[in-house]
């Protein structure tokens, strides 16, 4: 009874903050948009008995699943956040994973303080995060300012509401995500692996490449997927730093709900996403698993 | 049939391996080597033998690149080693954690160092099937060496270090993960080993019986220093100080005062007792403070004063330590001191002549004991 109940307490959770709210959701994709409140139709209505539930049940069909398709918006929204979540990614990487190694060859007492500095950011608000880099990235914002000061360049640079922005934006954000898991891989790596293939006549770029990469890979694969799932639905960075033209999926779905006011297309544009996020997730966990049973 | 005894350290005419000149190594303050010379000789199987921070495995890893000599030189077949990174030198060492690379296969990991000379690959595959044959690992070629046992892991660890066919082997506490019974195999396994491939090994232990069974020379270390380098016999039956001698097996010492006499000292242990004879070369000169130490299985016991002996004395059985194949007796003597006595037990256990509380007589000839400065 009590092992049952253990086991249960997981289920629940994730039946009631993630099973319900996403059945309530796929039902509004198959729902029409209405004026009223809530802005769909058909609702469940309970006081006709039977025939209430049966008309409920005729109301619902695929018809903002098709709408989709026939709008080439919304493709064109995933693969460009597909494209900023894929290259924000290998940015993050290049960044984080120098940073992870750093942190790693650190003398011990060290590490705990390097941590902490790779985690404060998170004790301040992200929104007030993301808009910071607004004054930093305008026209004539901080960076330009320094840049026009050092005479480096003539015109200020054309940053903020660009997709660079964006790319700056979730490097920022999501770098410790990157940092962390890697630098957790790094850390354990056994220093007399490196001494060994010096040993055998690597010089130590090889030894990095044949050693030090490979045994980080599963902090790699780790810190990617942190990185990637959150920044492909991202909506806050792009809608402040993004310009006119970056085309990103949340802020497609934000626009539908909010501005459209139209919830069925909304909704069906949220499970797409959702059904497009499962993959790299699925593939996550595996990565987890195979790192678990490596180690165990 | 005559043997031609393996010492070329005898012969003036042979040119050392390696070379240690004046080398010091200082951490900081702490100095883990001090002022060390010695050499080495091709063939040779040297034991780096000590307790834990006596500055072996800080020899070792100077011989193998990871340490450099904060003074002195080293010198590797007559070439200055300073500035030559690990993997510029022809040595292998053999970690004590044995470093083997968790994301390749056995085989890959013997492979790897041939791979980074940028050999042809059917001669890789060849050297790495007969490592395999060499460590009767041709099994377990495609494991991981999470998959396969720690006496395998070890061997595996042997055979990528020397598949580069180095001058030098470093083993740095090779067998320290084994169990008793797998080290003692495998000791056997590595002479055989470095017999069969001529290589010259380098081992460092803590554990005094592995270095005795399969060195060739021992060298004692404490505290950055040398005290001692000979042959494991020589080690045992002559050391050249109280500390050598109680590191290396089980030892009774008697400190007193040494005046010559004959071929020998006479040693006066204790107040109104007969002086101990003990024959010896060491010259300390006409009268001295001196040690004598004897080991256990040197010592006599018998129930009666035994005659035509010349070192025996009267005392009685506190304790027997009863290993099997042996028993040690502590046997107190008047005065106070403790001497051990081991004896070999040939009769069974309740034909055993001696218990506790017993009165016997302790003796050894004069050439048993050694004569120590102390």
């Amino acid at each position: 009874m009590r092992r049952f109940t253990l086991i249960a307490v997981p289920y629940v959770w994730l039946l009631v903050l993630f099973l319900v709210p996403f059945i309530i959701v796929f039902k509004i994709s198959l729902s029409d948009t209405a004026l009223a409140i809530p802005p769909y139709t058909p609702t469940l209505d309970f006081s006709s008995g039977w025939e209430g539930i049966r008309n409920f049940f005729a109301g619902l069909d695929f018809e903002n699943f098709k709408f989709l398709t026939t709008d080439d918006l919304y493709w064109k929204a995933y693969l460009s956040s597909l494209q900023i979540a894929a290259i924000s990614t290998v940015l993050s990487l290049l960044v984080g994973y120098p940073i992870a190694y750093g942190m790693a060859q650190a003398p011990d007492e060290w590490r705990p303080t390097l941590m902490m500095l790779i985690i404060l950011p998170f004790w301040t608000s992200f929104l007030i995060r993301v808009y910071s880099w607004m004054g930093i990235l305008s026209n004539e914002g901080f960076l330009n300012q320094f840049l026009l000061w050092t005479g480096i360049i003539s015109e200020p640079l054309l940053i903020l509401n660009t997709n660079t922005a964006v790319y700056i934006g979730i490097v920022y954000t999501y770098l410790p995500f990157m940092i962390l898991p890697i630098y957790a891989a790094l850390e354990k790596l056994d220093i007399s692996l490196l001494e060994a293939a010096e040993d055998l006549g690597c010089s130590r770029l090889t030894a990095f490449w044949l050693i030090t990469i490979p045994l980080s890979k599963q902090g790699i694969i780790a810190g990617c997927f942190l990185v990637f799932i959150p920044a492909l639905g991202e909506f806050v960075i792009p809608s402040l730093l993004g310009g006119s033209q970056t085309l990103m999926i949340g802020k497609v779905l934000f626009e539908e709900f909010f501005s459209n006011r139209d919830w069925p297309v909304a909704s069906a544009v949220a499970v797409i996403l959702l059904l497009i996020l499962i993959i790299p997730i699925v593939l996550f966990q595996r990565n987890e698993q195979k790192q678990r049973e490596a180690e165990g | 049939m005559a043997q031609t005894v393996f010492a070329p350290w005898l012969d003036a005419d042979e040119k050392p391996l390696i070379q240690f000149k004046n080398v010091t190594k200082r951490f900081g303050d702490f100095v883990a080597i001090d002022n060390l010379t010695q050499d080495i000789y091709a063939k040779e199987f040297f034991a780096l033998l000590g307790p834990s921070g006596c500055g072996k495995t800080t020899m070792m890893r100077m011989l193998g690149g990871f340490e450099t000599p904060t003074e002195g030189q080293i010198l590797i077949a007559g070439q200055d080693m300073k500035g030559v990174p690990p993997n510029k030198r022809a040595v292998n060492m053999m970690f004590q954690s044995y470093a083997l690379f968790p994301h390749l296969s056995v085989f890959e990991n013997i492979a790897f160092g041939l791979k980074r000379e940028g050999k042809p690959k059917p001669e890789i595959e060849a050297r790495v099937e007969e490592m395999l044959r060499l460590t009767r690992l041709t099994k377990f070629a495609k494991r991981k060496p999470h998959q396969i046992s720690g006496g395998q892991r070890q061997r595996v660890a042997l055979a990528r270090s020397l598949a580069k066919a180095p001058k030098l082997l470093l083993l740095d506490e090779p067998l320290g993960a084994l169990d008793k019974k797998l080290r003692q195999d495998t000791q056997f396994e590595l002479m055989d080993i470095q017999e069969k491939t001529g290589t010259t090994f380098v081992i460092v232990t803590h554990d005094q019986e592995e270095a005795m069974t399969v060195a060739s020379r021992v060298a004692v270390m404490d505290e950055g220093e040398i005290i001692q380098v000979a042959t494991p016999a020589d080690i045992y039956e002559r050391p050249n100080s109280i500390y050598v001698a109680d590191f290396i097996g089980d030892v009774n010492i008697l400190h007193g005062h040494a005046t010559r006499a004959d071929d020998g000292y006479d040693i006066a242990y204790a107040e109104g007792k007969a002086p101990l004879h003990a024959k010896t070369s060491n010259d300390l000169g006409a009268s001295a403070k001196c040690a004598l130490a004897i080991r256990p299985e040197k010592v006599s016991i018998t129930a009666k004063k035994p005659a035509k002996v010349t070192n025996a004395i009267k005392g009685k059985i506190i304790d027997i330590a009863y290993l099997g194949n042996l028993s040690t007796y502590h046997v107190e003597i008047e005065g106070g001191h403790m001497i051990k006595a081991q004896t070999a037990n040939t009769t069974r256990l309740e034909r055993r002549s001696f218990t506790w509380e017993d009165t016997v007589w302790l003796s050894w000839t004069d050439t048993a004991a050694i004569v120590l400065e102390g």
